[in-house]
């Protein structure tokens, strides 16, 4: 070494203090160890927007099918010489003593061309088109009536009127929200396998350029323990930071469509989303999904590290 | 203290690298381990250190078998041997400081409790302004200090150097052979392995092992 360098290096090291920081045996970062925060936050923010879509769309369709249960309706046919607003009226009136039931709406002529518009353009008669009329019921969800109960009591006084408890469409509903969930639990196992694999090889990417470390660390009588805790404390660090980088990202994406979708109810598209996904919302159970997936990467791939290091050092034997 | 008894090692299919060796290495011996380049004298530094198994033949360090040997009993007898690479194997992420205190600090001790015999014995080997310094910065005397005060700064039984005056001038060849006296005269039993016949003639009175051809002869 010349004079010159070991001025300057004189020059680094002159003052002396008490308190020496000293460096951690496995560096704190490295290009590979940067590399590797990148990925896992990656495959950490795909997996929680996948699982947390799932919850989303599940909770979803629960609600739709709950809300299907809150109400009844009846139906009163037209038929030859009877009056169907009286008929209709009155079985209304009837609904409306049955216990458990809350109210009874009509729909009036201008909802019903509401509903059949779409169908039959702006102008008919209503009153000269056999059309049924649809009356409401609000169901006391503590203590719903019996649809046989209803029906009872309608048949005698208005016989044309039959009562419609929604049950096939709440199955329909059960069901495509079971195929939807069934496909999101598919589409994050796919997810979560990619996450894993990457994971390993990333995080053996990160291992190899330490290969050195450890086997040095070996050489100077270092266990097998101590070894893998420097390097297992190093990459749950690297996988917390990189996880809750993709986790909060995650959770950002959410909390900005929640409040665009809150934002946008005003509106009729606003209005249309609003009835397909609720408020957007990730319930308790999407926060947690959440969270566990970004200790599971974390867990991943400290554990990646462990293993990595053992092979090492049992290779070196 | 060491014991070899017909010791063969080959590399994988390779042909045999040493071949029936047989010594004694009494504790608180000095000995020079010489012979020409490639006649095995890293290979049998590294059979010293367990870091080899033999082809055939017994090792016995320390009263132990060395086919005994496990992967949890290991870093025990590692703690009482110091060794010095032939490539220092140094960690250039940490001070030169961090680097001789890396055996210590493998078996727990904070960094308060040694420091006063790191920072002596850096003093001892002239190191002491280079104490904060990182490794590819360090000239390839000063790593070689650096390597030897790793080597030693755990008290071993027993010290390993590869060629520790092969990339140093005279005078600090002179100084690192007085260094390793000095740990001799603590009690350590030292095995020096050299080609440097001028350095083996600055201390008469140690035992040469030489090799060659993949035979041993021993020199009292
Ligand atoms: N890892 C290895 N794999 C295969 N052959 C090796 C290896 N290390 C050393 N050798 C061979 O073993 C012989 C002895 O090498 P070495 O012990 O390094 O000799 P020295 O240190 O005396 O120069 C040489 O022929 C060398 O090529
Ligand atoms: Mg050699």
């Amino acid at each position: 070494m010349t004079e010159q360098a070991t001025a300057i290096a004189l020059d680094e090291t002159g003052g002396k203090d008490d308190t020496r920081v000293i460096n951690p045996i496995v560096p704190a970062n490295g290009i590979s160890g940067r590399a590797l925060v990148v990925v896992i936050a990656i495959m950490a923010f795909l997996a929680s927007l996948t699982i947390g879509l799932v919850t989303a769309i599940s909770n979803a369709a629960e609600s739709w099918a709950g809300d299907l249960g809150k109400e009844l309706t009846i139906q009163v046919m037209p038929e030859e010489g009877r009056d169907i607003v009286a008929d209709t009226l009155e079985a209304a009136r009837i609904a409306q003593t049955v216990p458990g039931v809350l109210n009874a709406r009509v729909l009036d002529d201008s909802a019903l061309r509401g509903l059949l518009e779409p169908w039959l353009g702006a102008d008919f008669d209503i009153d000269e088109l056999p059309v049924p009329r649809l009356i409401v019921i609000g169901v006391d969800p503590e203590n719903p009536p019996s649809v046989e109960a209803i029906q009872a009591a309608l048949s005698d006084t208005v016989p044309a009127a039959s009562i419609d408890d929604h049950k096939i469409w709440q199955e329909r509903l059960h069901i495509m929200a079971r195929t939807i969930v069934m496909a999101g639990i598919g589409i994050f196992a796919l997810v979560l396998a990619a996450t894993v694999l990457s994971i390993i090889f990333a995080t053996r990417g990160a291992m190899a350029a330490n290969r050195d470390i450890v086997q040095v660390l070996h050489l100077v009588g270092a266990r097998e323990r101590f070894i893998a805790w420097q390097f297992v404390r190093h990459f749950l660090f690297l996988g917390l930071k990189g996880g809750n980088a993709g986790g909060l990202l995650a959770l950002f994406m959410f909390l900005t469509a929640g409040w665009f979708s809150n934002h946008l109810i005003a509106t009729p598209a606003g209005a249309q989303i609003e009835a397909m996904f609720g408020n957007f919302g990730l319930g308790p159970d999407g926060y947690l999904a959440i969270v566990i997936t970004v200790l599971l990467v974390a867990g991943l791939t400290a554990i990646t590290a462990y293993i990595s290091v053992v092979r090492i050092v049992r290779n070196m034997v | 203290m060491i014991r070899f008894e017909n010791v063969g090692l080959r590399y994988g299919m390779g042909p045999e690298v040493l071949s029936d060796i047989s010594f004694n290495i009494p504790a608180g011996s000095f000995q020079f381990l010489t012979g020409p380049s490639g006649a095995g004298k890293t290979t049998l530094l590294r059979l010293l250190f367990l870091a080899l198994k033999p082809t055939r033949g017994l090792i016995n360090i320390f009263g132990q078998d060395a086919s005994d040997l496990s992967l949890g009993t290991l870093p025990a007898i590692r703690r009482r041997i110091g060794i010095v690479f032939q490539d220092f194997r140094l960690l250039d992420h940490l001070t030169t400081y961090e680097n001789v205190a890396l055996p210590l600090r493998v078996i727990g001790q904070s960094e308060p409790a040694y420091r006063k015999d790191v920072e002596e014995l850096l003093q001892w080997v002239g190191l002491d302004h280079r104490m904060d310094a990182y490794p590819p910065v360090l000239s390839g005397g000063e790593k070689q200090r650096a390597a030897i005060a790793r080597a030693v700064i755990a008290q071993p039984d027993l010290l390993l150097a590869d060629e520790p005056t092969g990339n140093v001038d005279p005078t600090l060849a002179r100084r690192l052979l007085r260094l390793f006296s000095e740990l001799h005269r603590l009690g350590t039993t030292v095995v020096i392995a050299t080609h440097d016949i001028a350095l083996m003639d600055q201390y008469e009175h140690a035992r040469r092992l030489v090799l060659n051809e993949g035979r041993l002869h021993v020199y009292d």
